[in-house]
C-alpha cells in the first residue's frame, strides 16, 4: 500500500496535449474569423470556412476541452479516492483512442465527411471508436470511484460523474445514424423530430461536456489552489441535483421560432430560466470558497484564471437564460451575438478554469509545484483576458446591430436594410474579433513555452498514494 | 391541434414537467435552514489533505432567485402551451400570432402598394415614390440573383440591358414575376457527338459577328438547321414565347466564349426564376415590375441617344 503510487503517466499525457489541442483548436478559430474579414483566405476547398468552422468547434470541444476533462477527472478521482487509477490499461487506451479521435476528426472533417449535425460531425466509424473509448473512460472512473478507500464520495467526482454517464447516453442517441457507405451515414431520425434531438444533445454537449465536468474540474482545483475549504456542501447539493435534472429541459431553446411545437418551445424557455440559479451556485460556491483568502488573489494567477473564469461562468449562465426568452431570441437568434455567448463560455469559463487547472497540475505531473515562471502565467491572464472581453464585446455590439437591422423596416414596410448591408455593417466587429482571438491565442502559445521549460530536463514523476484522514464519522 | 399522437405521451409531458418542477421544490425546501447565526459548521470528511466542506446555508437571495425562476414556469405554463396538451389560459399559439401580425401588416401596409394596383405600368415605372418601394423590395427579394444594381451574373439576367428572354412588354415582365419562369435548353452532346457541338458553337459565335473557324460555322449551320430552329428560329433570333435566347445580339446568359457554348450545348441548361404571385401578391409584383421595368428604360435612354 504504502509503495503504490498514483497513475500520473495518462494525466500527463493528457494534461500536455490540453495544451497542444488549446493552440491547435484556437488557431483554427483565428483562421475562419480572419476568413469572415478577408474572404480571400478561403484558398482551397479543404480550407475553406465551411470545413474549417467545424474543426473548429470539435478541436476546441473534444481535443482541448475533452483532453483537459480526462486529465484533471483522472487526477482528481484517484487522489480524493485514495487510490490508484483502476483499470491501467484501459486508462491508456482512453488516451490513446482519444488521440485518434481527434486525428481522424482533423483529417476527415476537412476533407469533407460529415454528418452535418453540429458538434457531432463525425462521421458513423468516428463515432462508435469514440463510443468505445467513452465507455472505457466510464469503467476506469467508476472502477475508481469503486474501490475508493474513503466513505464519501467528494463533490467534484460527483460532477464528473454525471458528465461522462450523460455525455455517453447523448452520444449514443443522437448519432444514431444509417450507414451507407465508409464515410457516409443519415440520421436516423427525420424532420423536426431529427432537429430536437440534435438540440437536446446541443444544448446538453453544453450542459454537461462543457458544464458539469468542468465544475467537476473547479470543485477540485479552486479549494485546493485557494487553500480553503468549499463554502457550502448543502449549495453543492442542491445546485448538482437542480443542474442536472432541468438541463435536460433546455434544448428546444436553439428552436424557438420553427416548426417545433408551442408546448415544447414554451417548456425549452421556462427550465431554462429555472437553471439561472442552479448554474448560479456553482459559481457562488466556487468564488466564496476564497471568502478569507481574497488577498490571494492579488499574488496568485493561477488563482486569477479560476475566480475569472467562475466570473465568466457566471456571466454567461445569466446571458443564457434571458437569451432563451422568446422576445429576447427573437433579436439575438441567428445572430453574433449567440457566437459572442458561446465564447463567454467557452474562452471565459471553458478554457481559463482549465488554463489555471493546467498550471496547477503540469508542475505536479513533475514533482514540482510551481511552473517555470509565474510571470509569464500573470502575462497569459491579462493577455486572456483582454482576448476575450474584445472578442465579446464586439460580438455583442455586431449581435445586437444585426438583430435591429434585420427587423427595421420602413413605413411602407419594406426592409430597411438587405441582408448584405447587415454584413458590411458587421466587418469592424469581426476585425476585432480576429484582435481578441490572436490574444486568446497569443496566451496559449505562452502557456506552451512555459510549460516546456517547467518540463525540460525534469523527470516524471508518480506521487505515493496517501492514506486517507483518519477521522470519518 | 394536438402535438400527440396519443393520449400517453400528453400524460408522459405533463408527468415529467410536473416531476422536474416538483423536484426543484423539493431541494429548495428541504435544504431550507433556519437563520442561524455562530460559527458555521465544517464537515470532518477531508480528502486528499486539504480538501474540506463547511456547511453554510443557502444564500438567501439566491433561494428567492430560484422561486421566482420556478414561480414563472408555473405561470407560464398556466397561460401558454406547455403543459402536455393544455393550450393555456391566454389562447396564445405561434401559428395564430403569425395569422394575426399578417393580418395587421395587411391592413396597415396593403393600401399603401394598393393605390398602384390601377395605374399602368408605364406610369408606375416613371413614378418616383413607387420606385423607390420597388428599389426596396427589389433589394430585398431580388438582388440575391440579379444583383443589387440588377446587372445580373452568370446565369441571371442582366435586366437593365433591355434585352428580354420572354419579351419587355410591361404586362409580360409582370408575369414573369408572378408566375415565374422555367428555362430550359435540352442537351445536344450525346446526339451531337464532341465535334458535332463544336462545329454547331463556331456558327452560333459567327451569327453575332465573334470570331470562328469558318469551315466550322460551314458545318455548324447544317447541325444548327436541323435541331436548334425550332427554338431559336431559323435566323437566330430567339422565340421570346419560350425563353429561347436571340443568338444573334450581344448579349450571353452564360458566356459567348468557345468553351461555354460548348458546355452549354452539351449539358443543356435549366434555369428557374421563382414565381413571387403566392408569397408577394399582385400589389406588390405590379410595383416590382413597374422598377424592373424603369431599369431598362433608363437605362436604354442614353443608348438610343447615340444611335
Amino acid at each position: 500500500m504504502q509503495s503504490q503510487t498514483y497513475n500520473y503517466k495518462v494525466v500527463r499525457q493528457f494534461a500536455i496535449m490540453t495544451v497542444v489541442w488549446g493552440i491547435v483548436g484556437m488557431l483554427v478559430g483565428v483562421i475562419v474569423a480572419a476568413q469572415l474579414v478577408w474572404p480571400e483566405l478561403n484558398v482551397a476547398e479543404w480550407l475553406h470556412f465551411g470545413r474549417l468552422r467545424p474543426l473548429h468547434t470539435n478541436a476546441v470541444i473534444f481535443a482541448f476541452g475533452g483532453c483537459a476533462l480526462f486529465a484533471t477527472s483522472y487526477y482528481c478521482v484517484q487522489r480524493t479516492c485514495h487510490t490508484r487509477l483502476f483499470a491501467p490499461g484501459l486508462a491508456a487506451f482512453t488516451f490513446w483512442g482519444w488521440q485518434l479521435v481527434i486525428l481522424l476528426a482533423a483529417i476527415s472533417l476537412p476533407l469533407g465527411f460529415t454528418s452535418g449535425k453540429e458538434y457531432a460531425e463525425l462521421e458513423w466509424p468516428i463515432d462508435i471508436l469514440i463510443t468505445v473509448v467513452w465507455v472505457s473512460y466510464a469503467v476506469v472512473f467508476f472502477g475508481t470511484i469503486a474501490t475508493r478507500k474513503t466513505t464519501h464520495i467528494y463533490v467534484a467526482n460527483w460532477f464528473y460523474g454525471a458528465f461522462i454517464l450523460t455525455v455517453a447516453l447523448l452520444h449514443l442517441v443522437n448519432s444514431a445514424e444509417v450507414p451507407v457507405t465508409l464515410t457516409k451515414s443519415y440520421s436516423a431520425y427525420a424532420g423536426v423530430q431529427d432537429a430536437m434531438i440534435q438540440w437536446w444533445y446541443g444544448h446538453n454537449a453544453v450542459g454537461f461536456f462543457l458544464t458539469a465536468g468542468f465544475l467537476g474540474m473547479m470543485y477540485y482545483f479552486v479549494p485546493k489552489q485557494a487553500g480553503r475549504p468549499v463554502y457550502s456542501y448543502r449549495l453543492s447539493v442542491v445546485h448538482f441535483w437542480a443542474l442536472i435534472f432541468t438541463y435536460m429541459w433546455a434544448g428546444p431553446h436553439h428552436l424557438h421560432f420553427t416548426a417545433l411545437p408551442d408546448w415544447t418551445q414554451s417548456v425549452g424557455m421556462v427550465f431554462s430560466l429555472i437553471l439561472l440559479a442552479p448554474s448560479w451556485g456553482g459559481m457562488i460556491n466556487g468564488i466564496m470558497t476564497l471568502s478569507g483568502a481574497w488577498h490571494k488573489l492579488r499574488t496568485d494567477p493561477i488563482l486569477k484564471f479560476l475566480i475569472t473564469s467562475l466570473s465568466f461562468y457566471g456571466m454567461s449562465t445569466f446571458e443564457g437564460p434571458m437569451m432563451s426568452i422568446k422576445t429576447v431570441n427573437a433579436l439575438s437568434h441567428y445572430t453574433d451575438w449567440t457566437v459572442g455567448h458561446v465564447h463567454s463560455g467557452a474562452l471565459g469559463w471553458v478554457a481559463m478554469v482549465s488554463i489555471g487547472a493546467m498550471y496547477y497540475l503540469i508542475p505536479r505531473m513533475y514533482g514540482k509545484t510551481e511552473m517555470y515562471s509565474t510571470k509569464l502565467i500573470t502575462a497569459h491572464f491579462w493577455i486572456a483576458t483582454i482576448g476575450i472581453v474584445l472578442y465579446i464585446a464586439s460580438m455583442w455590439i455586431s449581435g445586437v446591430m444585426q438583430g435591429l437591422m434585420w427587423r427595421a423596416t420602413n413605413p411602407d414596410g419594406t426592409l430597411t436594410y438587405s441582408f448584405v448591408e447587415a454584413v458590411k455593417a458587421s466587418y469592424p466587429f469581426w476585425t476585432i474579433r480576429v484582435l481578441g482571438g490572436v490574444l486568446f491565442l497569443t496566451g496559449m502559445l505562452i502557456m506552451f513555452y512555459n510549460m516546456v521549460k517547467t518540463i525540460a530536463g525534469q523527470k516524471a514523476y508518480e506521487a505515493p498514494v496517501l492514506a486517507p484522514a483518519g477521522a470519518h464519522a | 391541434m394536438a402535438d400527440f399522437v396519443s393520449g400517453f405521451w400528453n400524460a408522459w409531458v405533463m408527468v415529467l414537467v410536473f416531476l422536474s418542477i416538483g423536484f426543484c421544490v423539493f431541494v429548495l425546501i428541504s435544504n431550507t435552514t433556519k437563520r442561524t447565526s455562530g460559527p458555521v459548521g465544517l464537515h470532518d470528511h477531508v480528502w486528499d489533505e486539504t480538501l474540506q466542506e463547511y456547511n453554510n446555508p443557502l444564500p438567501r437571495w439566491w433561494m428567492y432567485m430560484f422561486w421566482i425562476t420556478i414561480i414563472f414556469a408555473i405561470t407560464y405554463l398556466t397561460l401558454y402551451p406547455g403543459f402536455g396538451n393544455n393550450q393555456g389560459k391566454l389562447g396564445w399559439s405561434s401559428a395564430g400570432q403569425w395569422e394575426a401580425e399578417q393580418k395587421a401588416a395587411a391592413e396597415k401596409y396593403g393600401p399603401i402598394f394598393a393605390k398602384y394596383r390601377g395605374m399602368d405600368l408605364n406610369a408606375v415605372a416613371a413614378d418616383k415614390e413607387a420606385n423607390a418601394m420597388g428599389h426596396r423590395m427589389f433589394l430585398t427579394y431580388c438582388a440575391q440573383c440579379h444583383g443589387a444594381d440588377a446587372k445580373g451574373a452568370k446565369g441571371f439576367p442582366n435586366l437593365t440591358d433591355n434585352d428580354w428572354l420572354y419579351g419587355g412588354e410591361p404586362e409580360t415582365i409582370k408575369t414573369t414575376i408572378l408566375e415565374g419562369r422555367q428555362g430550359m435548353m435540352p442537351p445536344f452532346g450525346p446526339a451531337l457527338g464532341a465535334d458535332g457541338v463544336k462545329d454547331v458553337a463556331n456558327y452560333v459565335r459567327s451569327l453575332s459577328g465573334l470570331a470562328n473557324d469558318s469551315l466550322r460555322a460551314q458545318r455548324g449551320k447544317e447541325i444548327f438547321t436541323q435541331n436548334c430552329v425550332a427554338c431559336h428560329g431559323p435566323e437566330g433570333k430567339g422565340t421570346p414565347a419560350v425563353g429561347a435566347p436571340n443568338l444573334t445580339d450581344k448579349t450571353w446568359l452564360y458566356g459567348s466564349s468557345e468553351a461555354t457554348i460548348i458546355e452549354t450545348v452539351t449539358h443543356g441548361r435549366t434555369n428557374r426564376m421563382p414565381a413571387w404571385k403566392d408569397f408577394l401578391g399582385e400589389d406588390k409584383v405590379h410595383l416590382l415590375a413597374g422598377y424592373v421595368l424603369s431599369l431598362s428604360k433608363n437605362a436604354a435612354a442614353p443608348a438610343e441617344e447615340k444611335k
